[in-house]
């Protein structure tokens, strides 16, 4: 059903018989492309010394190529990329087999409850000692492996873009990822004197980890990291939704497309610009968009990471922090004065 | 385009609408109908409100609906503990204040076809051989106790055998010891006494028995830090959790937010605060109070099918009373009828009250 459009004559690809899917002439059409491109597949530029041959028989898939590039593989798998999936593989099926056992290895109730379970961290009273197996032994274990595979994984997309000869910017926003990771599971538990401090393996009770995190530290939106962290979330999603728009609103023009658009910036990027000059007064550039998605997305992390880390470590109660350095208001009183009857004398138990 | 095709077309429409209606009917089958009512009870723009469903309060209504009181008994007259045998709690009362008593926990607790015999033999009402009469003896004591010595909780508006009976033999919302390990399995699978979708906790994957350490045991329910700064506070999070857990069966037992008695702004802190949550301080001690000194020792009474899966007693929390209202029967002063379980009178509650 494809409507003919008028377009410049450079963005409409003709491919021969193969791609001439339609009746009528083919186009090249944003979001859900019409027209696929097919060709001989093959498996990249040569690799050099030292690395493993890419696995993999390229396929191409027409529903893989609805939402991104229709080949499939190959995949560079080496002995970085292998160790990161063992290791990660240990951790999953030890957090799997612990929930399993929690519900008697029942698989029905593993499934209706999944979102329910957990693999949990060691009872307080072990401080950062190895507890015995089923009281977080088995939690220390998962981390161990789980870090390791993500140190993997990180070692893994740094070589991989050194190979490319790109650079690292992908490996140290996996970094800033890596950081909290350890914040939560690691430095602070040390920092704290006990592993029972640490975040559970598991989906609900992570999160109501985090709520009691926020009751015990005296409420977490008067740490000023956790706001930081906050302006970051929400600041990427924000400047995620700008870019993305601005480059899908220009694709009429050809300007998701990087090659024109390194050599020539063309109409595309020009009125890209334009729009948010004459919008806001202010544009950034084809390539300062992605310095500032980069930053947002990086300093999430990081600002969280250091607002966890205090927590405990340097301050006991936000809330009560935030007023003794005038960040949090004093409001006025509304309900009648009542004392905290455990200071009452002769009170009942 | 020709007329097969826009029928066609049509039905294909239909059918979606019809499928996308079925997905969202099922995506909000959890939900509970609105429009929620808001009410604003701190200052504005501090979250300080209350969220109640009006359909949902309108239904309950008549479930935490006070019963018909019996009209009261004569005072004078002998005493009961003159007339019958083996009285030994209510003997003080008169023969009539008696039997309207017992009549009316006849209704208030047995099930109707046993009435009085859910208690006492036919053949000889005096004799204890029943357990439910050795219970319910007890009961009265504590009713009474409750009424009497736990005021700064129930205030004037006190309790009877309804309050938690509600016309059944054993109160609906009673609690027993969690089996924390309940596969005999040590080697791994420990839930640490949290992680299933427990109605305790309100389907979160809190601790779902926040009662034995805390309506049962003494275990240390503050958890937040008191001053900006670390200064020997070394409650965990997991303590927290545990915390957290009471308090959302306290929520839900009351069907009320967190703001009901705490401060947005800091759960921890006595300042700003509703006065509720004096009220519900007191409720946590007469718990336990409860819990231990009057349904702990009933444990050899009670026959094992009355008991937990760990053979302990059925004991009482917050539930029990509240059943989900703010106040037990909607705050329905129904204890005033009935002196003889040590239900106030307006007057001599408030000036006890303020001693």
């Amino acid at each position: 059903m494809v409507e003919l459009v008028v377009e410049p004559s450079y963005l409409v690809a003709v491919a021969g018989d193969q791609i001439n899917r339609s009746e009528k002439m083919p186009q090249y059409q944003n979001l859900f492309t019409t027209v696929q491109a097919v060709g001989p597949v093959h498996h990249g530029v040569e690799l050099g010394q030292g690395n493993s041959p890419r696995l993999g028989e390229p396929v191409l898939n027409y529903w893989i190529g609805k939402i991104g590039n229709a080949q499939l593989g190959p995949i560079y798998l080496g002995g970085l990329g292998l160790a990161s999936l063992v290791c990660g593989l240990i951790a999953f099926v030890t957090i799997g087999f612990n929930m399993l056992a929690s519900v008697n290895y029942d698989p029905i109730q593993f499934i209706r409850q999944l979102f329910w379970l957990a693999l949990e961290p060691p009872p307080p009273s072990y401080g950062l000692q190895m507890p015995p197996l089923n009281q977080g032994g088995w939690w220390l274990i998962t981390g161990v492996f789980l870090t390791a595979s993500l140190f993997l994984w990180w070692a893994r997309t740094y070589r991989r873009a050194r190979e490319l000869g790109m650079g690292t910017h992908v490996a140290w926003a996996f970094a800033a990822a890596i950081w909290l990771y350890l914040v939560l599971g690691l430095f602070r538990p040390i920092l704290m004197g006990s592993w029972g401090e640490a975040v559970p393996y598991g989906i609900f009770p992570h999160l109501d980890w985090t709520a009691a995190f926020s009751l015990r530290y005296g409420n977490l939106f008067y740490n000023p990291f956790h706001a930081l962290s906050i302006v970051f979330l929400y600041g990427s999603a924000l400047l995620f939704a700008m870019h993305g728009a601005t480059i899908l609103a220009v694709t009429r023009f050809g300007g998701e497309r990087e090659i024109e658009q390194i050599t020539d910036r063309g109409t595309a990027s020009e009125r890209a610009a334009l729009f948010w000059r004459w919008t806001m007064g202010f544009n950034a550039t084809m390539e300062s968009i992605h310095r500032w998605a980069w930053w947002f997305a990086v300093l999430c992390p990081i600002t969280g990471g250091i607002g966890i880390l205090l927590t405990g470590t340097v301050v006991d109660n936000w809330y009560l922090w935030a007023i003794k350095h005038g960040v949090a208001p004093p409001y006025p009183e509304v309900f009648p004065m009542v004392m905290d009857p455990s200071l009452a004398t002769g009170v009942k138990p | 385009m020709n007329h097969s095709m826009t029928s066609g077309m049509h039905a294909f429409r239909k059918g979606f609408q019809g499928l996308l209606l079925l997905v969202v009917a099922l995506l909000l089958s959890a939900c509970e109908r609105p429009p929620m009512e808001s009410v604003q009870r701190g200052y504005r723009g501090t979250g300080m409100v209350q969220i109640y469903n009006p359909t949902t309060l309108e239904e309950n209504a008549e479930k935490h609906a006070a019963p018909f009181a019996l009209p009261a008994g004569d005072p004078s007259g002998p005493k009961a503990s003159t007339v019958y045998k083996n009285v030994k709690v209510l003997g003080d009362l008169s023969v009539g204040q008696f039997t309207r008593l017992m009549v009316s926990m006849a209704s208030w607790v047995a099930p109707p076809e046993q009435g009085c015999l859910y208690c006492h033999n036919p053949a000889n009402f005096a004799e204890d051989s029943k357990y439910t009469k050795v219970v319910a003896r007890r009961m009265v004591e504590m009713t009474r106790h409750i009424n009497k010595d736990w005021q700064p909780h129930v205030s004037a508006t006190g309790v009877t055998c309804y309050t938690c009976h509600r016309g059944q033999p054993v109160p609906k919302e009673i609690w027993f010891k969690a089996n924390h390990q309940p596969y005999g399995s040590n080697f791994m699978g420990d839930k640490a006494g949290q992680n299933e979708p427990s109605k305790v906790v309100n389907l979160s994957s809190l601790p779902n028995d926040p009662f034995t350490p805390f309506l049962l045991g003494e275990q240390n329910i503050r958890v937040g830090g008191t001053t900006a700064l670390p200064a020997g506070n070394n409650q965990s999070i997991k303590q927290a959790e545990w915390t957290y857990g009471l308090m959302t069966h306290m929520s839900t037992s009351l069907g009320v937010n967190c703001t009901y008695c705490h401060n947005t702004q800091s759960f921890v802190s006595w300042k700003g605060n509703p006065p509720q949550r004096a009220t519900a301080w007191y409720g946590i001690r007469m718990a336990r109070d409860l819990n231990k000194d009057y349904m702990e020792p009933l444990t050899d009474t009670f026959p094992a099918h009355r008991k937990g899966e760990l053979g302990d007693v059925a004991k009482v929390n917050c539930a029990t009373c509240h059943q989900g209202a703010y106040k037990p029967l909607n705050g329905a002063k129904m204890a005033k009828d009935f002196p003889e379980l040590g239900g106030q009178s307006e007057v001599t509650a408030t000036t006890v009250a303020t001693k």
